[in-house]
């Protein structure tokens, strides 16, 4: 997968994961032209277009659009379920997910991603494994006390 | 799930966000942002220390402010202290910060990498997580120079978790994709693959990624993974649906792993080992027999995983195309599927046939599906699914059914979405030459497209149909009536016009007895067109007029009244005029037979592939079509003309192409010699401008952004290391002028500076900007079109003659194809200094001006010394090291003749610009100059010190160079007496 774009119906960007190095312009210029593209297409069509040299795999869930670019030997209905897992990740994490949950707590959603998919590829399809590792991390920041490891925190600046 | 794991009480970043949210227009929500930044600027820039939740909550905001798409300068440090907190939640902030906004500053990438390692060594996996995540996300080169030899080691100890042993796989494949170079895999291998076998699904859903891209590049070394693959696949396929636990999604069973494995066999041919063979074979045939079973849900998650495996098998098998029974099954498995109610599915089916069809094993079984795929191109709503299905046809049209799919494919083409027509129009040009048995059948194709979607005839279309009338003359009666009639409409299309006036100048006589198309009447009809028409078009109709003088001579007396006539022969526009003017004069003061000579009908043209095949090809790039079938056109394509097609690059058949059909500008008659150089605007002088101006190179982020030119940063798909080197895609085929004898000169012009114009003659001026930093340099190149008139095909290609190769590494940029007049294109080349060298780099510029080809070559200005970092030292310094180099092979010197006024400054300067180190009070006598300097190669640094003695009474230098190695100081001192 070369790169993934939540973005609402009404085109705001609310997350961008990139496997492929480009530079900012690119970026805004790619998500700009396929935000578009996506919401102009009609309920009914299809969830796969060709785009330049990609394939583009969506899927709408509520007011939010989720959108992959894979290559051309990539597989597109193991993508779609790719963005379903992960839409099931965020419901399990936030409990019935909405677009809001994903906008104030944004660096969640970030992190559930990577303990997903990484590099662009399935890192952990067990929805049970991906939800301990990140309940491990929450549990982690609970109970970590300054006093932790010798250095405070300020000493380092 | 815990509640609290929600926001982790960053308050100050929620009310920051209500508040963007409650901005009613963009320049309150700018407005805000900007006070926000303020103030994290202060804070971050205030004497009290912030506390570790403060600096968190403040790289929080930042990077959402950047995720909101404003950019963002600062607090990229405090991102890094966060790295090194011992408190997770501020670590994994400051890593997230980077992922997003990766800098390649290299102060912070140093430091960045000084964290990752510290985490990677610390043995907390959820920390080694992290920082290996951040590598992935990162994947830049400078990470995987620092932890490429690290990673496999994490990935394959007996100790390492799970969950990092998953992080390091993928991470290692993400260096990989980025710096094949470094990512050296040699004693790992067989541990690697033997991952297929962990017991963890995790550890092998990740891993078998890696594998797969590493089978690609070496699939010699990774060929155990086939049977180890297979094995494994055929426990998932035969597993009951809860086996798997937690890694059956929806009553598949592992989906996401099936898939990989599928995929990654058809990095390899089938099994040679017959039982390995027949438990693939088994296993894909369950495969396939699964599909036919009631679903085990009513969800659609079920069947898109189940589907999924599905559509992967189905592309194994194709992949073998040796296993007739199962391409059989395969295809009417694709069958159900076009008409099945999901769209999705529907489009896939569609688009998985189409490779079957190419095989002959299956081509007849997706034939037979011909009827549901027309209907598809019918009555589909989705746009994407009908270009799918027009795809399908033109895969699975014969001889048997062409004239039928070409049919429907022009009745679709009236209404068919502007989006698609000129591929669908390039499509149904090829099917009919190609599988044309009577040409008239062709002729009348080609005009009924013009005349259905003739905006979206393109040139090659038209040229192609003429290239194919000239040389079939049982064809050109039938053409010329043909066109006849089509000009008949009041209405027609200009690229009916072009066909009709090329094809009656030349054939109009094979009509001419009959009365209701007389010569008279012909011309009358082209004429009526006249007006209407661009300026190309006229120049080709005039062109057909002077024709038809010698066709007919009748028709000179009107002809030439019309050429007389102050429209034309006054004509603001040049080529009318000139041609006008040209074709009246030929047409008074010729004889008949001087006439007939240079009138005479058109020869044949040369045999070549398709312009159209090419022009698709290039449309759609590998893959879109399959290459059976590209080489299958070529083959029919020749096959038409009467022989063997010659075989040429792509572009090169279409240059050609143009330089010899009727290109209106091209000059029919060749009546002018050569490109007109005159016909430079006067402004051509001034070309260059600005190309030295900082308008030209962001000279900001020049050094900055410098890196090893195996990094592409601007292209979407990366382009492997090798890539870059090979001429591009569009290059012209025909062999790289010698270099011009000049080049050594320009070559020497350069050697003490960097900017420049490298190269001018009347067409084209090149210019040079370069930078260099330690073994790296990226140079930009400015190629001025002097001319008004455009330059096509323009390629360039940058190439290491022989012992430079492993030396140099030298990676151009592709470069705008297409140069208008007057205008001036940038390419980039990014060169690596692997060891030191003495041949220069060639550039070879091709491109087409007024349809002749230009070809030449020059050495780019790389030189060794280019490479230098100045080295400052005292007097006592310097002697010792001149001392240590004592060894005559050392040692270069040269006695030579002073070519330019020996002024010091200037002297000063050209030894600055060498790029030493130009060092005062060292040789005891004032008059010389001294200088030092290290050479930095990727292999090793060569030390290079030089003295220059000028001797003003006899205008004589005497220049010593001493170099740890003996091939710099021979080289350098080479270089050096050419520039004083």
């Amino acid at each position: 997968m070369q790169f993934m774009l939540l973005f609402s119906r009404q085109g705001k960007l609310r997350l961008q994961k990139w496997y492929v190095p480009l530079c900012d312009k690119e970026k805004k210029k790619i998500t700009r032209e396929l935000v578009q593209t996506v919401l102009a297409r009609k309920p009914k069509m299809c969830s796969f277009l060709e785009w330049r040299d990609l394939k583009i795999v969506y899927k709408r869930y509520a007011s939010l659009y989720f959108c992959c670019a894979i290559e051309d030997q990539d597989n597109e209905l193991i993508t779609l379920e790719i963005i379903h897992r992960y839409v099931e990740l965020l419901d399990k994490y936030f409990g019935s997910v909405c677009e809001l949950d994903i906008i104030f707590n944004f660096e969640k959603a970030y992190f559930i991603l990577d303990e997903f998919l990484l590099g662009g590829e399935a890192q952990e399809t067990s929805k049970k494994n991906v939800l301990k590792a990140i309940e491990q991390a929450d549990l982690l920041q609970e109970s970590q006390p300054e006093d932790w490891g010798g250095l405070a925190n300020d000493e380092i600046l | 799930m815990p509640a609290v794991s929600k926001g982790d009480g960053m308050r100050g970043l929620a009310v920051f966000i209500s508040d963007i949210r409650n901005c009613k227009s963009k320049e309150a929500e700018i407005k805000r942002i900007n006070k926000e930044l303020a103030n994290i600027r202060s804070k971050f820039k205030g004497d009290k220390a912030l506390d570790g939740y403060s600096k968190k909550k403040y790289v929080c905001k930042l990077l959402f402010i950047f995720l909101l798409g404003h950019d963002i300068d600062f607090g990229h440090m405090e991102a890094v202290n966060l790295l090194s907190s011992n408190k997770y939640t501020e670590k994994q902030i400051g890593y997230l910060f980077i992922s997003v906004l990766v800098n390649s500053n290299s102060e912070l990438i140093r430091l960045i990498n000084n964290a990752i390692k510290n985490d990677l060594s610390s043995r907390n996996p959820t920390f080694m997580c992290l920082a290996l995540h951040c590598i992935a996300n990162v994947g830049s080169r400078e990470m995987a120079e620092a932890f490429a030899g690290e990673i496999p080691r994490i990935l394959v100890a007996g100790d390492t978790m799970d969950s990092v042993k998953q992080s390091a796989a993928l991470c290692l494949l993400r260096l990989y994709k980025t710096s094949p170079d470094l990512v050296l895999m040699g004693e790992w291998t067989s541990r690697v693959v033997h991952l297929l076998n962990d017991q963890h699904m995790g550890v092998v859903t990740a891993a078998i990624s890696l594998i797969t891209c590493l089978s690609q590049k070496n699939p010699d070394e990774f060929k155990t993974c086939v049977s180890l693959a297979v094995s494994r696949l055929s426990r998932i396929v035969s597993s009951a649906s809860t086996d798997l636990q937690d890694y059956t999604y929806y009553f598949v069973p592992a989906p996401w792993l099936s898939c990989k494995l599928l995929r990654l066999l058809q990095c390899y041919p089938p099994p040679e080992d017959g039982a390995v063979k027949g438990r693939l074979v088994e296993c894909l045939e369950t495969i396939l027999n699964k599909a036919q079973e009631p679903p085990k849900s009513k969800k659609v998650q079920h069947s898109n995983a189940k589907n999924a495996i599905l559509f992967e098998a189905i592309s194994l098998i194709i992949h073998y195309d040796s296993e007739p029974n199962l391409l059989v099954r395969a295809c009417n498995q694709l069958g159900q599927f076009l008409q099945h109610r999901e769209t999705n599915l529907r489009y896939l089916a569609l688009e998985s046939m189409c490779t079957l069809a190419s095989s002959e094993f299956s081509h007849e079984a997706v034939k037979t599906h011909i009827e549901t795929v027309i209907n598809a191109l019918k009555t589909e709503r989705d746009v994407s699914v009908r270009q799918r299905a027009a795809d399908l046809l033109y895969a699975m049209c014969d001889r048997s059914n062409a004239k039928q799919i070409v049919a429907e494919m022009l009745s679709y083409l009236e209404t068919a979405d502007y989006s698609i027509r000129e591929e669908m129009v390039l499509k149904v040009a090829i099917l009919a030459e190609k599988y044309a048995v009577d040409y008239s059948w062709y002729v009348d194709t080609i005009l009924n497209l013009i005349r259905i979607a003739g905006d979206y005839v393109s040139e090659e279309v038209w040229y192609r149909v003429i290239q194919i009338v000239i040389n079939r003359d049982d064809v050109q009666g039938y053409a010329a009536k043909t066109v006849f009639e089509a000009l008949q409409a009041p209405a027609c299309h200009e690229n009916m016009v072009k066909v009709g006036g090329y094809i009656l100048g030349e054939f109009g006589n094979l009509i001419a007895g009959d009365p209701r198309s007389s010569p008279l009447v012909q011309f009358n009809l082209l004429h009526s067109k006249f007006h209407l028409c661009s300026v190309p078009t006229r120049a080709l109709l005039l062109s057909a007029y002077i024709k038809f003088i010698n066709l007919f001579p009748e028709t000179k007396s009107t002809i030439q009244e019309v050429l007389r006539s102050d429209s034309q022969i006054r004509n603001s526009d040049v080529e009318l005029q000139q041609r006008a003017v040209e074709y009246l004069k030929l047409s008074s003061i010729a004889s008949t037979d001087v006439l007939a000579t240079v009138l005479e009908e058109m020869p044949p043209f040369p045999e070549r592939e398709s312009s159209i095949l090419a022009k698709l090809k290039k449309k759609k790039g590998p893959g879109a079509v399959s290459v059976n079938e590209l080489e299958e056109g070529k083959r029919e394509g020749g096959e038409l003309n009467g022989g063997g097609g010659e075989r040429g690059g792509d572009n090169s058949t279409i240059a050609a192409s143009n330089a010899s059909t009727p290109s209106p500008s091209a000059d029919l008659l060749g009546l002018r010699t050569g490109p007109q150089v005159s016909a430079a605007p006067p402004s051509a002088g001034s070309l260059l401008v600005d190309v030295f101006s900082e308008a030209g190179v962001n000279d900001d982020g020049f050094l900055r952004d410098l890196e090893p030119p195996t990094e592409s940063s601007d292209s979407l798909l990366a382009e492997g290391p090798g890539d870059s080197d090979s001429a591009p895609p569009s290059a012209v085929s025909e062999d790289a002028a010698p270099p011009l004898p000049e080049s050594n000169e320009l070559l020497n012009k350069f050697v003490c500076k960097n900017n420049g114009v490298l190269f001018e003659n009347q067409l084209l001026q090149i210019g040079i900007k370069s930078e260099y930093r330690q073994n790296l340099g990226r140079m930009y190149l400015f190629y001025g079109n002097k001319t008004s008139v455009q330059f096509v095909t323009f390629t360039t290609t940058v190439s290491c003659p022989g012992e430079l190769h492993p030396q140099l590494n030298v990676q151009a940029k592709p470069v705008e194809p297409l140069i208008e007049g007057g205008a001036q294109v940038q390419q980039v080349i990014n060169i690596e200094c692997l060891g030191d060298f003495c041949e220069a780099p060639l550039l070879n510029i091709k491109f087409r001006y007024g349809g002749a080809l230009q070809n030449l070559s020059l050495k780019l200005p790389v030189t060794i010394n280019k490479f230098f970092q100045p080295t400052e030292m005292a007097s006592h310094d310097f002697f010792q090291r001149w001392k240590q180099l004592s060894q005559p092979q050392q040692e270069a010197q040269k006695i030579f003749k002073a070519s330019h006024a020996m002024d010091t400054e200037v002297i000063k300067a050209k030894l600055l610009g060498l790029g030493m180190a130009l060092l005062e009070n060292v040789d005891p006598n004032p008059e010389n100059f001294v200088c030092a300097g290290v050479i930095q190669t990727k292999a090793q640094q060569v030390g290079s010190l030089l003295r220059l003695e000028p001797n003003a009474q006899a205008q004589m230098y005497r220049l010593t160079l001493r170099s740890s190695k003996d091939t710099v100081s021979k080289r350098l001192c080479e270089l050096l007496a050419e520039q004083f």
